[in-house]
């Protein structure tokens, strides 16, 4: 693995802890320290889930922010930021309003040493237009997320390239999440469904045609026939919105991806990703020479949360152990220890 | 269809009759937003209680955090006031005598306007809290 040189870093988010972190079962500093001891250096966050009174912030907590970054060894890398075009009901900001809001994002996330910050799928290319000029200012990049059922050459990504190309401004990116590779439905979530009552035999025959690669619309339009049960149909709408999209199709965009979002559901105890083929693309980012963080995003959670305890220490322990390996780090720290021994 | 945090919308052991001047008025619950951020309470679209199975008039809820209190067409404008990640608000009931003590079924219901999803975010939980 990973013979070709290359500087992809390892990050994680702070999503991943998102049912911990809810619960107040872990502190804002207990994720960090936690991402620091799985040997990850960069930090991403969303500033509205991580921060108490977003986006307002104290100079004190800027203080214990950049004392935690010191004593932990780790680095803010990317802030998510949301866009809630539809703030006051019955409304629909304009795009200087939303212009606005992207704004005060860099000024939250310049504050506490962001560099980059994931612009929320639905934003449009002429937002990201207007708001380039002020991410030159703030010296912060802005990546649109390919988010699953998008994929970095859907006609809307499509369209945010062409405002790149259009503006030539290096502060105009992508931030693919890793969700868009979804070789095999999360067991994790049709387990769950399987709970909420779903035909088991359903739930089979889904997750064989996605696997194979049948357009979903085919698979939606399949289960339809074989039930009416909106639990059946949704599990066949599961094949739309985690879409397997080939990852070489990252290659020709690699300059313009700023950041990755590895997206997870379920680290089994092999050391493997049960949906997404972290080995494959992996080994295309490092032919592309991706030199950006790849940050943990677990989010299987929400799917087991209703019957098993969540570790999502445990989850993304495991996922980072897999990068390391995959990343070529796991012989260096065998060489070392040969070493010292 | 997303499922998220229903589990923890109603919160365990915090439901009490809310006494004013020695007279009960009503009764609240704890309960935390199902999302996996926070947002300005100006998003919260609707907020059904149900109690015992019978719905509460909308002018009888209000919504209560970090010291603020809202009726829902307050928490229509409060665009700079948040419902944190995690954090324990609490739906109040106004309520005449507000409920006798012993176990009851609470019903909640919260919409939510998420732009960048293409369908509402409704979640919901029932679960059985008691009066001391």
């Amino acid at each position: 693995m990973a013979e070709k040189k290359h500087s992809i870093k390892r990050g994680v988010s702070l999503y991943s802890y998102q049912e911990e972190f809810f619960l107040q079962k872990m502190s804002l500093e207990d994720c960090i320290a936690a991402v620091a001891k799985t040997g990850a250096t960069g930090l991403e966050i969303l500033g509205e889930q991580s921060i108490f009174g977003f986006p307002k912030l104290t100079d004190a907590f800027v203080d214990k922010w950049f004392g935690w970054m010191d004593k932990y060894g780790v680095t803010p890398v990317c802030h998510d930021f949301m866009l809630d075009y539809t703030m006051v009901k019955g409304k629909y900001y304009s795009d200087n309003e939303a212009l606005q809001s992207i704004i005060r994002d860099l000024k939250f996330a310049k504050r506490l040493g962001f560099k980059i910050m994931r612009a929320i799928v639905n934003i449009t290319p002429e937002l990201m237009e207007k708001a380039a000029p002020y991410a030159e200012e703030y010296d912060i990049k802005i990546g649109i997320e390919v988010h699953s059922p998008w994929h970095i050459n859907s006609a809307w990504m499509a369209r945010h390239w062409e405002v790149m190309e259009k503006t030539g401004s290096k502060y105009l990116g992508f931030v693919p999440d890793m969700g868009a590779f979804t070789k095999r439905l999360a067991r994790v979530q049709t387990d769950r469904m399987i709970r909420e009552g779903a035909d088991p035999k359903i739930v089979e025959f889904v997750c064989e045609q996605h696997e194979k690669g049948v357009m979903a619309e085919y698979i939606i339009a399949q289960v339809s026939q074989m039930s009416k049960r909106p639990v059946d149909i949704a599990v066949a709408e599961l094949s739309r919105h985690n879409t397997y999209y080939n990852p070489v199709a990252l290659l020709q965009h690699i300059p313009r991806i700023f950041h990755v979002h590895a997206k997870f559901y379920e680290m089994l105890d092999d050391g493997t990703e049960f949906s997404i083929p972290y080995e494959k693309i992996i080994r295309i980012l490092i032919e592309g020479g991706y030199d950006g963080y790849l940050s943990s995003e677990y989010e299987g959670n929400r799917h087991i949360q209703d019957a098993f305890e969540v570790d999502s220490v445990e989850q993304v322990r495991r996922q980072q152990e897999m990068f390391k390996r995959l990343l070529g780090e796991q012989a260096n720290v065998e060489k070392i220890k040969a070493v010292e021994a | 269809m997303i499922q998220m945090f229903e589990k923890y919308m109603i919160v365990e052991n915090d439901a009490a009759n809310i006494v004013e001047n020695g007279k009960i008025t009503g009764f609240k619950f704890g309960a935390r937003l199902p999302y996996y951020r926070g947002i300005a309470l100006s998003l919260v679209e609707d907020i059904v209680v149900k109690v015992d199975g019978e719905e509460v008039p909308k002018e009888n809820i209000k919504f209560s955090a970090h010291g603020n209190t809202y009726t829902l067409k307050e928490m229509e404008t409060a665009v700079d006031d948040r419902w944190n990640m995690g954090e324990v608000a609490h739906i109040i009931v106004e309520r005449k005598d507000g409920l006798l003590k012993g176990e009851h079924k609470i019903y909640l219901l919260l919409n939510m306007r998420i732009a960048y999803l293409p369908f509402p975010s409704i979640r919901k939980s029932e679960k059985k809290v008691a009066i001391a």
